[in-house]
């Protein structure tokens, strides 16, 4: 178990590097030149050109994604163009209204949906069932940004019981958990109901049931077990949609969150800063999956069995 | 022999569009999805691009929904409903030709990697893992940051994101196939690898690419209003519905039908393909039903 958790960390550090190539090579073609970006209208060719010499922009481009790589290691994610200070400082900075934001997210997702797929699958073809699902339709097919926009227009700029801008209380991640968490509700609902729905055909079920156990105790103590497996395996997988989606809630609900600083330094062609940011996503991302993966070893022992 | 393959090959199709046919569901979806790129094709028939799309209308702005102006106007007095029909031009044409290019490249990759196994399988899916770990459409909001916004980069940017998706399903269908007697039997009798990839490794891997491929368009119709709506998608005056939905977010208490119109638009096109997707995930696989 330890040498396969092992084997994924190291891997973990290749595609790291291939991540933050491609990210800089793509960057780096981008048309507009971020010293002239820097010194906006003021900047006189002149001081373009030492600008540009300083950041070591005329350098070919594998020297200076070796000099950013020779500073990754070391864990140093370089100078924002903009702020002139470290980019680590920036991102940290930021990643506590972020992480926040995708916890609610999670968490909301998670509370809403389980009961919705489970209701569903245990009263199929019933009303509940239609409810559920339509209600996860729905979740799937809303584009977070509208769905934000609808939450802030109706329950902070009309009913103001919620901040409509800030990161200053957990107040403020109601909504924009909701927002974002909605689309994630509705897929892990769909899958509880499915892998439910799975698991009360099976005859385990059936000599549960037949040696006198209640229908409700059935379910509890032996379907939701193993019907929760495939819900971790996309919780896990939604957290790369919430991270990506944090670009859109952080904006709609005007967050200071690693998924606005993105945007932001995107529009500034800040390229230090959005690498930086999306590094840290990727590394999120990676961290999450291998969580999951072990999470699933552990409570299936059949996948157990196969690491030792 | 020709026609011995035909009749084989029809019975499969065709139980596979009853199946499809008899689930309400996707037939709605399908319906929708007809629908829509009928008025895509045809809305230039209706409407001419600089008189009704473009042209500002000053006096007649925040019009709300009437019998004029079936979803009102916008702040520069435009018909919403014109705009909204020239938009899905814009999502769909980007949807289906960046999953094009996606399904192309990607299904290349996973097919090349999945029949040949060994290093070259390794070297592919290596580097697609590297596309991978990047979370979500980050990348296509990277990319398409980087390219500027024509909608060719735009094209580009999607059809990159989508790639690795389309490699894995592919490469994974493959290799459940590759080791079937029929294949077999077609290396037996001396078929080439180009000729058993097109003509028997593909055609049998292709029912979960097929699901895949109309849930892809959603993701990448969603990703498009997202860009937009971010402003590095589709820019003014041309319209698009995140950017529509954009530009009516200062007027969302006041004038919500502006947000309204084209929020309905994404959400319908998104559920019709994801209920065709389902169906069609039913209809392919039996056995999940």
């Amino acid at each position: 178990m330890w040498k396969y958790i092992l084997k994924r960390l190291l891997y973990m550090i290749p595609v790291l590097f291939g991540v933050s190539f491609l990210v800089f090579l793509i960057l780096s073609l981008a048309p507009g030149d971020p010293a002239k970006a820097i010194l906006g209208d003021q900047g006189t060719p002149e001081a373009i050109a030492q600008l540009r010499e300083e950041l070591g922009l005329n350098d070919p481009i594998l020297v200076q994604y070796f000099r950013y790589a020779k500073n990754l290691v070391r864990g140093d994610l370089g100078m924002s163009y903009k702020t002139k200070g470290p980019v680590s400082k920036e991102i940290i900075a930021r990643v506590p209204t972020t992480l926040k934001l995708t916890l609610s997210a999670i968490i909301i997702a998670v509370i809403v949906a389980i009961p919705l797929g489970i209701i569903a699958a245990v009263k199929q073809n019933t009303i509940f069932d239609g409810l559920s699902m339509f209600i996860a339709l729905i979740g799937i097919s809303i584009p977070i940004f509208w769905l934000g926009l609808l939450l802030l227009a109706q329950f902070a700029q009309k009913l103001g019981w919620f901040p409509a801008a800030g990161a200053d209380s957990w107040k403020s991640f109601v909504l924009p958990g909701f927002a974002l968490g909605f689309h994630s509700m509705a897929s892990i609902a769909r899958i509880t109901r499915s892998s439910m729905l799975e698991v009360i055909r099976q005859d385990y079920i059936r000599t549960a049931r037949s040696k006198g156990m209640t229908y409700n105790n059935v379910v509890r103590k032996h379907a939701l077990p193993n019907a929760l497996i495939p819900t971790i395996t996309v919780t896990g997988l939604q957290v790369g949609y919430l991270l990506a989606g944090s670009v859109l809630t952080e904006t709609v609900f005007s967050l200071p969150g690693i998924g606005r600083l993105i945007i932001y330094s995107i529009q500034g062609r800040d390229i230090p800063v959005v690498l930086g940011c999306i590094l840290v996503f990727t590394i999120a991302f990676s961290v999450v999956n291998l969580l999951v993966d072990l999470l699933y070893a552990y409570v299936d022992p059949r996948i157990k069995a196969q690491y030792s | 022999m020709a026609n011995n393959v035909n009749t084989k090959a029809r019975g499969p199709i065709i139980e596979v569009i009853q199946r499809l046919a008899k689930n309400k569901a996707a037939m709605i979806g399908l319906a929708i999805v007809i629908l829509l790129i009928v008025l895509a094709l045809t809305a230039p028939l209706f409407y001419d691009y600089e008189q009704d799309i473009i042209k500002q209308n000053i006096p007649e702005r925040f019009q709300k929904p009437n019998k004029d102006h079936l979803f009102g106007t916008d702040e520069f007095g435009r018909d919403l409903f014109a705009r909204i029909i020239y938009g899905s031009r814009v999502s769909l044409s980007i949807g289906f030709s960046s999953v094009a290019v996606a399904f192309l490249v990607g299904g290349f990759l996973g097919a090349v990697a999945g029949y040949f196994g060994g290093w070259l399988d390794n070297i592919i899916m290596r580097f697609m893992d590297i596309f991978l770990a990047i979370p979500g459409t980050l990348f296509a909001i990277t990319i398409a940051a980087a390219l500027g916004d024509s909608i060719r980069n735009l094209i580009i940017a999607l059809a990159i994101s989508s790639v690795p998706g389309f490699a894995r399903i592919l490469r994974s269908s493959v290799i459940s196939v590759r080791d079937v007697e029929f294949i077999e039997a077609a290396k037996a009798i001396g078929a080439s690898d180009g000729r058993i990839i097109t003509q028997h490794v593909i055609p049998n891997a292709l029912a979960p690419v097929i699901v895949h491929t109309t849930l892809n368009v959603a993701t990448i119709i969603l990703t498009i209003a997202g860009l937009s709506f971010l402003g590095l998608g589709i820019r003014p005056p041309r319209p698009e519905w995140g950017q529509i939905l954009s530009d009516g977010r200062s007027v969302i208490l006041t004038y919500p039908h502006i947000t309204a119109s084209a929020g309905f638009a994404i959400m319908i096109t998104i559920l019709a393909l994801n209920l065709l997707g389902d169906g069609l995930r039913d209809a392919l696989d039996p056995r999940l039903k």
